[in-house]
């Protein structure tokens, strides 16, 4: 029916039919819910599962524990990070923390060393007006943000020669660097943001207070900025943890971070999928705590300017 | 401080703030004259030494970077001295324009350099200056134009994630329980490294003896369920496989805007008495339409970064119908280390991407105007 014509029609609330039509309605957005659910899930299923899996249990693709296969640390084994395993000495082990740090450190790294530059900028570009020749505080936001639409192989090739030269290849400094500016973009934005929702009346109260403007600042605003700060930080996290093309460039024995690992393992010695899956497994934990626990603060981060 | 709100004053017209002594300026210009000649002379030296000229120099260029940062350092100081308060609100811009000079700007321009070079960084022979060589190769490789013509495809897929990231949005707007539960799953395909996912996913769940994937296909009566050996259902699984890393990503956002509707809208639809299609077409889709179209443009340009998917599945394989820019460029380099080429076929990509950005930009600007 059209809108016009129902207007004359006096709107019945609920009559017999649409009940049923209702009930299905719930139905179908519950199935709808729950199938993507099992799409989201069943690949991290899966790997967990697998890396406890014998060859057998993989080929014959059995996928319920204790029902169709019996579960056993062989993947685990193969890292050196199962019971029995894991106070002895093994080499396997001694990789996988080395390149756990160094993921580690690349990715807290960069991600503080951009929460520090950005959040500086972003608080001036909220507070004061520049001009830096013809650019304004508009001007000087779209050049950051510009950024962004820098593929990563544009920068990748330069910086091999580059870093060649700085003696900064396969070093963490170098990557913590390439990190830095990739998502220093967008910590200026959430924190550009985040400037932006406290009232400029603190500031103000705090020059009478005889604070300077770094005084103001540090002592006032910055406590304030808390909640966006660990949004920014949280959400560069992961981006840096997650990266792979320059990591894959620029490393080769010493500042190998993990998906490095991970990408290398699938390469060489065919497919062992138990320590395959043990691997994922591990390189993808503590995203995966994080998205569980820390969730409010990546969905804040991410949706920054959405719905204005 | 005397000088009242911080935005209220206008930089250019300051009339109360206290001007820094004329000696305080003297010695502000000083100390950027100092580290200017400084850092130059630092940089003569390298460049002599690199050249052969003298013997004196350093072993690598890394003296130079700690001589561009204490030259930073020290202009950032001058600031203070010559400019006194407005110095002091400079301060907070200068760290990260100092920082992107040095990591982005003067890369790109000596990116420009290379890309005029034919240079393998494996021969010895070092860099030679070929000019346009580079450009004159790139088109008559045709495995960058198809490259580029996957990245057609793979933008134009975009549209495809933003359906089904527009679904789940309101799935996850709808009265439901377990809200929270849901987007906690919902989002955390975005959390996982592609890299990790490369593998949970494309080497393992979509493997073709015994990956579940491959089983339930056989199971449905696909009787050949390989889904990388012709290039349209490879290019179809990475797409996929992206799509599963990124549709999060948009329907959070999306989710986000919906949520920022007013309730009003909606209500007053349905006592118009309009049905659930016709409230979401006629109502919910236009005023979602500026966050849909912001929320696509970023998402085309993540996409246009696509690679360690490609790379780590199918390395660009059957025959290059799945690779994009990036892992074409990435091969390019593993297989024949030069930089010079690789550069080149790079910086014409940006070039493009530029050229497409400013082009959705702007349509998207008109487009919105004619909506709302």
């Amino acid at each position: 029916m059209s809108i016009s014509t129902s207007a004359l029609k006096p709107v019945r609330r609920h009559p017999a039919a649409p009940r049923a039509k209702r009930l299905l309605g719930r139905v179908l957005i519950y199935a709808a819910l729950l199938f993507w659910t099992f799409i989201c899930l069943f690949p991290i299923y899966w790997t967990v599962t697998t890396s406890f899996k014998s060859a057998v249990d993989v080929t014959q693709a059995h996928l319920i524990p204790w029902v169709d296969f019996q579960p056993d640390w062989k993947g685990w084994r193969s890292l050196g990070l199962s019971p029995d395993t894991l106070f002895g000495i093994s080499t396997a082990r001694a990789e996988f923390t080395n390149r756990f740090v160094n993921s580690i450190i690349t990715s807290v790294g960069a991600s503080l060393l951009a929460l520090i530059l950005g959040s500086l900028a972003a608080y001036g570009l909220s507070r004061f007006r520049y001009k830096f020749a013809w650019m304004r505080n508009d001007d000087i936001l779209f050049f950051f943000m510009s950024q962004l639409i820098l593929p990563p192989v544009v920068l990748a090739l330069p910086f091999l020669v580059l870093y060649k030269a700085l003696a900064l290849l396969d070093t963490r400094l170098g990557l913590i660097l390439l990190y830095t500016l990739s998502v220093l973009p967008i910590v200026i934005w959430i924190m550009r943001d985040q400037f932006n929702a406290i009232p400029i009346e603190l500031d103000e109260a705090a020059f009478v207070d005889g604070l300077s403007t770094w005084g103001a600042f540090l002592r006032i605003i910055l406590p304030l900025a808390v909640p966006g700060m660990v949004a920014a930080f949280i959400l560069s996290l992961v981006l840096c943890w997650n990266e792979y093309f320059f990591a894959a460039l620029l490393t080769s024995t010493d500042a190998k971070t993990l998906p490095v690992m991970v990408a290398s393992q699938t390469g060489s010695q065919g497919i062992n999928w138990w320590s395959m899956a043990a691997l994922s497994t591990a390189a993808i934990a503590p995203l995966v705590l994080v998205g569980i626990f820390l969730e409010r603060y990546i969905v804040s981060g991410l949706t920054t300017g959405a719905g204005k | 401080m005397q000088n009242s709100a911080p935005v209220t004053d206008d930089l250019h017209h300051q009339p109360a703030v206290k001007r820094a002594p004329a000696t305080r300026k003297a010695a502000g210009r000083a100390i950027v004259a100092v580290a200017s000649l400084g850092f130059l002379l630092v940089l003569l030296v390298q460049i002599l030494h690199t050249t052969d000229t003298t013997a004196a120099g350093f072993s690598d260029w890394r003296p130079i970077l700690v001589a561009y940062l204490i030259w930073a350092v020290a202009f950032a100081i001058a600031q203070v001295l010559i400019r006194g308060e407005r110095g002091q609100r400079a301060l907070f811009l200068l760290p990260a324009v100092f920082f992107t000079i040095a990591v982005v700007i003067f890369p790109t321009i000596f990116g420009i350099y290379i890309a005029s070079l034919d240079w393998n960084l494996s021969s010895v022979e070092g860099p030679r200056f070929s000019g346009f060589g580079n450009l004159v190769g790139m088109l008559n490789d045709t495995y960058y134009w198809n490259a580029l013509g996957n990245m057609i495809f793979y933008a134009v897929a975009v549209l495809g994630e933003y359906a089904i990231a527009f679904g789940l949005a309101l799935l996850l707007s709808a009265e439901i329980r377990a809200r929270k539960f849901f987007r906690v799953v919902f989002l955390l395909p975005i959390m996982l490294s592609p890299v990790a996912v490369s593998w949970m996913i494309g080497k393992s769940l979509l493997e073709y003896r015994f990956g579940p994937a491959a089983t339930l296909a056989r199971y449905l009566g696909w009787e050949n369920p390989a889904f990388f050996a012709s290039p349209w259902m490879a290019r179809l699984s990475i797409q996929a496989m992206d799509a599963w890393v990124s549709i999060p990503f948009i329907m959070i956002i999306l989710l986000a805007g919906l949520q920022a509707m007013p309730r009003e809208v909606q209500e007053a639809a349905k006592v118009d008495g309009a049905n659930g299609w016709q409230s979401f077409w006629h109502v919910t889709f236009p005023i979602m339409l500026p966050v849909s179209i912001t929320v696509l443009i970023i998402r085309i340009i993540f996409k246009l970064k696509l690679a360690d998917i490609v790379i780590n599945v199918t390395a660009g394989g059957p025959g290059g119908a799945t690779d994009t820019v990036s892992s074409f460029i990435y091969r390019v380099y593993r297989d024949r280390s030069n930089v010079g080429y690789g550069t080149a076929l790079a910086m014409v990509y940006l070039v493009l991407i530029i050229l497409l950005l400013t082009l959705l930009l702007r349509l998207s600007k008109r487009w919105t105007q004619r909506v709302v």
